[in-house]
């Protein structure tokens, strides 16, 4: 199908919309009825027509909008994307594994002309059209890593591999759920994620990074986690933090349906074929109360999950003060009857609410 | 001195041993405050015919002891900052099998074992103790400003005035703990401060 792109804003006035397209193909990240971390990695081939995990990188009716939204963010505070020196080679990585996939999978919205390393590249829905020369850095506006990341949707992660262990030694993120690229630089997989709860203890990290360490080239994997955001903001930074944290104490029993959003991240692991690095881009979907409640079947869960949920979870995701007033909205799409498992809507199959 | 045990924490926070003699062409010895201490409990006079040992007394009574473990170079300096030149040269310097010894407070040895990594100093050959204050050098996340020696939680931002909650996350780049907004969803709600580890 062909992507209308949406004109919308992720800040101030947060014109920010799903359409019924868009709220169906949500990646709701709830396979049963409740949550826990988990090491909860697949291998990233594909998925059912027209859903979020179809393409390598998925591109839905955000883009321009989001991408707006990116360049915003990098003119008020350029740290947000930051590449350690010997990480330029896995960014021409980065930026031909893009190229390569985007224009193979869209070949209507974005075109790849190689004649060695002379590159043309046309991204229609932002109207760029460059010539450059593969390697070459003075022939790119920006360095390839910034340069791709300004025209793709989602936040990268680019790790170096070394001492068995993954290095955050470069990145793009300005859609980040709270953490600060600029404090994390250089760090390692079990240094980023210090601040996460029960995970440690749980051995999660040291099985989550033994597979990612032994990711192949052409075997991608995925893993899809959430949070809670009020207002559409993409931009939820520490460094901003002071700004947007009072947003959260706007909700009402009224409004709590148009501004609650579940934000999901599809996060997906490529190995880069240059560099050895492996990269992580982090894609960010947002979908306020109401929406998710057209789905049956997500109403049910939802409520149960958060419900559920450990409180040491709920206070690092960062709504423990806002749960109970959720939990008022969402029980009332909750009737008691089981849900199916996996994470579709199935709304052919599942009953609707009872009243 | 008695030496602090600090509690459990997360894993990004770096943790401090015990200085031990050890066998190596030369020593660069790197010490604030009470780190003094560590170096007078470690120091042989093999290993101090080989030394340089460069100090920031911090007004601690320590420099003479030091300078009577007659080291082949010793230095004093005020500050870590006037300390900084020094210390890049001696990594710049270094031969193969040096040994690294820092030892004071967490912002003078992470300081110190940052620029010793990015000399390229194999973290093999760097020891750490930790002596005396407990402060923090803390980066604010928002305005980015750096606080040397905060010893309290909430700890109003010397730049930029917000007050901000001391994480235990820690930068070794930045040699520095994340201080965070503590108030912003509730303005004005800043709970008195006391010290980070009471
Ligand atoms: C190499 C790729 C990865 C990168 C760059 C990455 C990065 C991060 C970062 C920056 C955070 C936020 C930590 C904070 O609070 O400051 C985080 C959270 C987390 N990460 Fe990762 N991560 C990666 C892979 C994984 C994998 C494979 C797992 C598998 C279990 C995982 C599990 C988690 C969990 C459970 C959280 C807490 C999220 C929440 O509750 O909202 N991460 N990650």
């Amino acid at each position: 199908m062909t992507i209308q792109f949406n004109d919308e804003t992720f800040r101030d006035d947060y014109s920010f919309k799903n359409s019924d397209w868009a709220i169906k193909r949500f990646p709701f990240p709830f396979h049963e009825d409740s949550y826990m971390y988990s090491v909860n990695m697949e291998q990233h081939r594909g998925g059912p027509d027209g859903s979020i995990y179809e393409k390598r990188f998925d591109v839905d009716e955000h883009y321009v909008s989001e991408m707006r939204d990116r360049a915003m963010v990098l003119a008020d505070d350029p740290l947000r994307c930051q590449s350690l020196p010997h990480m330029t080679l896995a960014g021409w990585d980065l930026l031909e594994l893009i190229m390569v996939s985007k224009s193979e999978d869209y070949p209507d919205l974005f075109e790849l002309h190689r004649n060695g390393d002379k590159w043309r590249w046309v991204n229609k829905p932002m109207g760029i059209d460059d010539s450059f020369t593969f390697l070459d850095e003075a022939t790119l506006p920006y360095g390839p890593m910034e340069y791709i990341t300004r025209q793709t949707q989602g936040d990268f992660c680019v790790l170096d591999q070394r001492d068995d262990n993954l290095w955050m030694d470069a990145g793009m993120i300005t859609t980040q759920a709270d953490w600060s690229l600029d404090f994390d630089i250089g760090m390692n997989f079990f240094e980023w994620h210090a601040p996460v709860p029960l995970a440690h203890e749980k051995g999660i990290f040291v099985r989550a990074l033994k597979f990612l360490l032994s990711i192949q080239q052409g075997a991608p994997a995925r893993r899809l986690n959430w949070t809670m955001t009020v207002n559409p903001l993409l931009d939820t930074s520490p460094e901003n933090y002071h700004k947007w944290g009072i947003q959260k104490t706007s909700v009402t029993p009224e409004n709590i349906g148009a501004k609650q959003h579940l934000r999901v991240e599809l996060q997906t692991f490529f190995r880069l074929p240059r560099s050895n690095a492996l990269v992580f881009p982090i894609r960010c979907y947002l979908c306020c109360f109401d929406d998710l409640m057209s789905v049956p079947k997500w109403g049910r869960r939802l409520h149960r999950v958060i419900r559920d949920l450990p409180e040491e979870l709920a206070t690092y995701k960062g709504f423990i003060d806002n749960r109970p007033m959720m939990l008022d909205y969402l029980s009332a799409f909750d009737d008691g009857q089981p849900t199916s498992m996996g994470i579709w809507p199935d709304r052919d199959t599942e009953p609707p609410l009872k009243t | 001195m008695s030496k602090f045990t600090f509690p459990e924490s997360i894993r990004s926070r770096p943790v401090y041993g015990t200085l031990e003699p050890r066998a190596g062409a030369a020593h660069l010895l790197i010490a604030d405050a009470h780190g003094a201490e560590a170096i007078l409990d470690v120091a042989t006079p093999d290993m101090m015919a080989k030394a340089h040992i460069i100090y920031i007394p911090k007004g601690e009574p320590f420099e003479d002891k030091l300078r009577a473990l007659k080291p082949a170079q010793f230095y004093s300096g005020p500050t870590y900052a006037a300390a900084e030149q020094r210390i890049h040269k001696a990594f710049a310097d270094a031969k193969m099998g040096l040994q690294l010894y820092l030892s004071g407070t967490e912002g003078v040895i992470g300081q110190a074992q940052h620029a010793a990594m990015q000399a390229g100093i194999p973290h093999t050959a760097i020891q750490t103790e930790h002596r005396g204050s407990t402060a923090r050098r803390m980066q604010c996340v928002h305005c980015k400003g750096i606080t040397e020696d905060v010893d309290v939680d909430p700890f109003q931002c010397a730049h930029c005035g917000l007050h901000l909650f001391v994480r235990d996350h820690y930068s070794r780049r930045l040699a520095a703990y994340q201080g965070v907004c503590i108030d912003a969803e509730d303005p004005g709600n800043v709970p008195p401060s006391k010290g980070i580890y009471e």
